[in-house]
Order: structure tokens, then sequence, then C-alpha cells
């Protein structure tokens, strides 16, 4: 599965495309289905995501999981500061 | 201190302005963020892994009370309670707010500080020694040509487009305290013959090509050292390479081109820059130095310490300094507590160090490039009260230059350029090694750890090194043996195939317990090194 995330504009916070918005929990996101690209491109214009990407990713036991552990350590937050992160408890080893 | 005059202040303020407008026309989208992103970086806004980070300038490393307590209130206020001083001297946000950004700068202002120059392929903040001005070998002060520099490259409209970043150090003494000669510009205070000159080092660097920087000329007049830099860049501006950003560094040029035919070219345009008159005059030279006079020294304080206490007799051997003025000393505090973060300090504990620098250290610090802060100026008979605060705030790990003393980039649990993980590995090795005595057996080892190529964590320039890579989608580390970035200048050789996280705090074990083995007396581990070779330390490791 393929996932959308960003960042919010305002915040600089990691968000994850829902299928009707943006969440800040990863998993609440979606597969991005055949056209992230034309979703990214309309959100970034409406100004509800800034530096649009999409991600490879794994179904989990608690939602969504990122191949790479970039993108894990992007959704989970800094592993050494689990205080900080929104999503810590993601596991950044593939599994 | 430098004090910023009406000129620094008011382009520092219209700076602050004119990028609050440039955010307000970001947020309303009048601008799109391919327009915003090289404006934002300007002002040392870079967009990170998890958020918006804000790298602020500290110019030399040289801060004082007001400025550290301001950098504490920014990490309260605006970030998470904490920041991380780094490898340039700088202090670095991860939380910043992009909205928050304008008053969090004006904010900076009002205590003559800033972000600019802190991103972007500009000369970005001068680094120096962090013991300027304190320590007895400089044959001068440093800190008035960095300042000098400081003004000159501030928004320096030729140089603000170079082909790539430019980074400047400005080093007293024979003894290297900053990486000197792995700058693009390293510059060397020197005296000849009574006068005072600089020598010039140019093409320097890190990243996926190090190189040292080789000596361009012996004996520059002080009174031409702002001549003779702008002729540096000036070379490097016309002819550094803009097709390919990992062949656009200064160091490419040089290396390329040979240092003679690079000198060469140097030298013909500073004859034609020294007819533009843009060398200070004396008086204004004068001014700058006038802020940096030596503080209001205390004569005939005596040099004696009571060592009674085995804790604070420990950091005194390990943390404090010789200075030059009798009775007096310079504090080395460690932002490397074990199993801690290398250079994160928590706004108590920079309000900690703020207040002690105004007490106790005529109101000035400084930051270190191995990222930890210095109190340059304290009488040894507060030595007692100094650290007992510093032991409170759980700032008094005496442990400066040992092995668990690491310089770690940021690395992937922040950085989005990174491959791996820094500071986990960092933490694990410092744990693995927390006995003070088996770290003070081991004596000077310096352990530097970077997350990816671009060597923020100087790995290179590290006794032993660490470098993270992504192999298939998984942290792998090499290892390097035998780098230096100090006056013994060198960089590492990787030992051989990497390993995972756990595997190279092993393999940094077998290699210290090599040299262990192998040492002769008062042998450094790099001594050693260099003495027996790679090949032991690849058998102890691999065999």
């Amino acid at each position: 599965m393929k996932l959308l995330t960003g960042n919010d504009l305002p915040s600089g916070d990691v968000i994850w495309w829902t299928g009707s918005g943006w969440s800040r929990r990863i998993g609440e996101a979606v597969d991005s289905g055949d056209a992230p690209e034309q979703i990214a491109i309309a959100e970034e214009a409406a100004r509800r995501v800034n530096a649009p990407y999409v991600v490879d990713a794994q179904a989990g036991p608690s939602g969504p999981l990122p191949l790479h552990i970039k993108d894990r350590v992007r959704a989970a937050g800094p592993s050494v500061r689990t205080d900080l992160g929104i999503n810590p408890s993601i596991p950044l080893v593939k599994g | 201190m430098y004090q910023y005059d009406k000129f620094d202040q008011s382009i520092v303020d219209a700076r602050v302005e004119e990028f609050r407008d440039q955010v307000k026309r970001r947020l309303a989208g009048e601008i799109t963020e391919d327009q915003f992103k090289p404006l934002r970086l300007m002002n040392g806004l870079y967009l990170q892994l998890h958020a918006y980070m804000l790298r602020v300038a500290i110019p030399y490393g040289t801060m004082d009370s007001r400025q550290m307590r301001m950098l504490a209130h920014i990490a309260r206020k605006y970030d998470r309670d904490y920041g991380h001083f780094t490898t340039r001297q700088n202090i670095q946000y991860n939380w910043i707010k992009l909205d928050e950004t304008p008053d969090l700068l004006a904010e900076l202002a009002t205590v003559e500080m800033h972000a600019i120059q802190t991103s972007g392929n500009c000369i970005r903040n001068i680094s120096s020694d962090q013991y300027a001005g304190a320590a007895a070998d400089e044959v001068a002060d440093p800190r008035p040509w960095a300042e000098l520099l400081r003004q000159w490259s501030t928004f320096h409209p030729e140089f603000s487009y170079l082909p790539r970043k430019f980074k400047i150090a400005v080093i007293a003494a024979d003894e290297d305290r900053a990486a000197m000669r792995l700058h693009d510009i390293g510059i060397q205070l020197v005296k000849r013959d009574g006068v005072l000159g600089a020598k010039f080092f140019v093409g320097g660097g890190m990243g996926r090509t190090p190189m040292i920087a080789p000596e361009i000329r012996d004996f520059v007049p002080a009174e031409d050292l702002l001549s003779y830099t702008e002729a540096c860049l000036r070379v490097y501006n016309r002819y550094g390479r803009r097709d390919n950003m990992y062949k656009a560094r200064i160091k490419i040029l040089v290396h390329e081109l040979g240092a003679a035919e690079y000198k060469r070219q140097v030298e013909e345009e500073f004859i034609h820059v020294k007819t533009l008159g843009i060398d200070p005059p004396v008086a204004e030279l004068d001014r700058i130095s006038a802020f940096f006079a030596p503080p209001a020294f205390e004569a005939g304080l005596s040099d004696t310490v009571d060592r009674s206490d085995p804790d604070f007799a420990v950091w005194l051997d390990q943390n404090v300094k010789p200075h030059k003025q009798g009775g007096y000393a310079i504090v080395n505090i460690s932002l490397k507590p074990i199993g801690g973060i290398p250079g994160d300090a928590s706004s108590a504990q920079i309000d900690v160090m703020a207040d002690l620098a105004e007490r106790y250290s005529f109101d000035e610090l400084r930051v270190t490039h191995a990222q930890n802060i210095v109190l340059p100026h304290v009488a040894k008979r507060d030595l007692y009260a100094v650290w007992q605060a510093l032991d409170a705030a759980e700032l008094a790990s005496p442990n400066l230059d040992l092995i668990s003393d690491i310089i770690a980039c940021p690395g992937l649990d922040y950085c989005s350029l990174a491959n791996a993980r820094s500071i986990p590995v960092a933490q694990k090795i410092a744990t693995r090694f927390a006995s003070l005595e088996r770290q003070r057996d081991l004596g000077e080892l310096k352990l530097k750890i970077s997350g990816c190529i671009n060597a923020c964590g100087h790995h290179h320039a590290g006794h032993i090194g660490i470098l993270g890579v992504d192999k298939k989608g998984v942290e792998n580390y090499q290892l390097t043996l035998g780098g230096s970035g100090a006056e013994d200048v060198s960089i590492g050789k990787i030992t051989g195939p990497g390993f995972d996280e756990d595997g190279i705090v092993d393999a940094v074990e077998k290699a210290v317990e090599k040299y262990r083995e192998l040492r002769a007396d008062g042998e450094r581990f790099v001594d050693t090194y260099r003495r027996v070779g790679m090949e032991p330390f690849k058998e102890a490791i691999y065999g």
C-alpha cells in the first residue's frame, strides 16, 4: 500500500492522509489509491498540507506501517525522545 | 563581547520584519513552497524529519548570559523545552512552528541574535577557538578578526549565492581546538618578527570527499586579512562548480586546480582586491578589538584549589584547563552525560549555565565545536561553587575529551538527510564505557558519529569515527580509525565491512582493547594507531 504524507503548513507537524482529510496519527492513514499525486496537488494548493509525498507501507496490527525506517522514525518521533513522539510505539525495524 | 551598533541592529530588525511578511504571504497562499523555501532557509528555518528546525547563529560561539537566557526562553516558549548545541558552535531547535517564527526571531533580535546565514550557499557562522581570550598559547585574541569577518560576510552581495555553503574558522594558537584545517578557509593568526599576520589554509572539509586544507599563504599581514579572504572567495565564486552539488565545495576546486595554481590565481586577484580599499581602517579595527578587551581580572589570586572532595578533584583534572591569567581557570561544561543526547540541554540547564557565567565568568560563555559549553574566565577560588552548581544541574560529567565525550549529529532521529541514527549509538557506546576509571585509563579518545555521508558529526576527524549508512533499508555503521581534527589533523580510514547497531559498539570495544594491549607509555589511541597501522586493529575487530 501507499500512504500520502506531508507536513502541516503552520505547525510543521507530520500528517497522514486519511481519505477525507489529514491526521497526525498514522494509525488513521489509509491507502492513497491510484492517484495520490492528484490528491497531493489539490491539498497542497488548499494549504492543507505542505511538501506532500508518497511512501510505501504495509498493513500492521495497529494500522499501516511505512516500509522504510526513515518513514517509520518520521511517523513515530525521535527514538531517543519517545516522550515527544505522536506515535512512539511504532516498531522501527521491519517485521 | 561585541555589541551591535545601530547598523547591526537595524539590519537584523529589518530582516525580521521582512521574514514576517514572507511568512504571512506563505500562510495566505500568495507564494508557493518552492518560492518560500529559499527565503526560509536564508533565515535558518529548515523543514526536517518531524517539524521545522531553526538554527540560531552564535558568532564564533561566544555569548553573554542575557543571550544564553534568551536561548532558554526560546526553548521554553517556542520549542519543547530543550535545544541542541551543534558542531558549528550554534544551537538548533527541533520543534519550531512556522507561524510563530517571526515572533521568535523578533525576541532573538532584542539580544543581538539571529538565524541569518545559518543555511544556504553563503558564508556561514564564523567559528573559532572556544578558549579565545583565555588561552595562554594564543598570539592574539582571534575574536576581533572573527567579528570582522562576520560583519564583512553578513549579506555580502557577491557571496550570497556561492556554488555551495562556505565555512571559515579563525584560531590563534598552534593547538587547533576548532578543526581549522577542515574548513573551507582556515585562518591561523601568527606573529612574524613581532608583527601580527595570518596563515591561510584553503580547501578543507569533511562530507563525502574529506580533505585537509593545504597551506596557501604562510603569512598575510593582518591589515590585509579581509582582502586576502575576499580574493580566496572570488576565485572560488568564479570557478567553483555549479553543475554538480557534490563537486561544488571549494575543496574540489583547490584539489582539481592544485594548491599552487589556486594560490597563483588568488594572489593575482589579491593585487586587484587591494585596490578596492575593503580592509577596515585602523580606527575601526580598534573599535572592534575594544569589545574584546580582557575582563577586569583580579590580580594576586591564589592558584591553590582544595581538592579534598574526590568527585570535584576528578572533574577538576578532566574538565578544567589552564588560563593565561594567574588565579583563573577555563571551565568546560560537558553536555555528554552517560546515556544522554550529545549537545542537548534543557531550558533549565541553559539557565543554570547563564547564571554561572554571569556570576563567575565575567558574563561570558562559549559553545565548542565538540558540542560542549565553556565558562572561559573562572577564578580558581570559585571552582568548587561552580562545580556544585553544575553537579546539581546534572552538568558536571567529568569526561572532556574522553571516549564518552562523543560528537554526534542529530542523525535519523531528527534529520531528513540522515540514513541512520547517530544518537542511540552514541548512547550505547557511552554506556558501555560508563566507568570513569576505564575512560580515564584510555585517555584522550575522540569518538565522532555521523548519520550520513554529509559528516555533520565529524566522523572523518574522529580517532574513532562512525558513519551510519543505509544498507538495503537497514541501518548499518562503518568504522573508521585514525582521524583527527586537531593540529595533528588527519582523515580516518575505514576498517572494513560495517556493523549493525549492537555490532558497532562491540567493534569499538575491540579496537579500544587492542589499543590497550599495544600502547606504549603516554600514547593516545590515535598515536598507537599511527605507529602500528590498521592491521592489528582489523584483526581484533574482524578476526
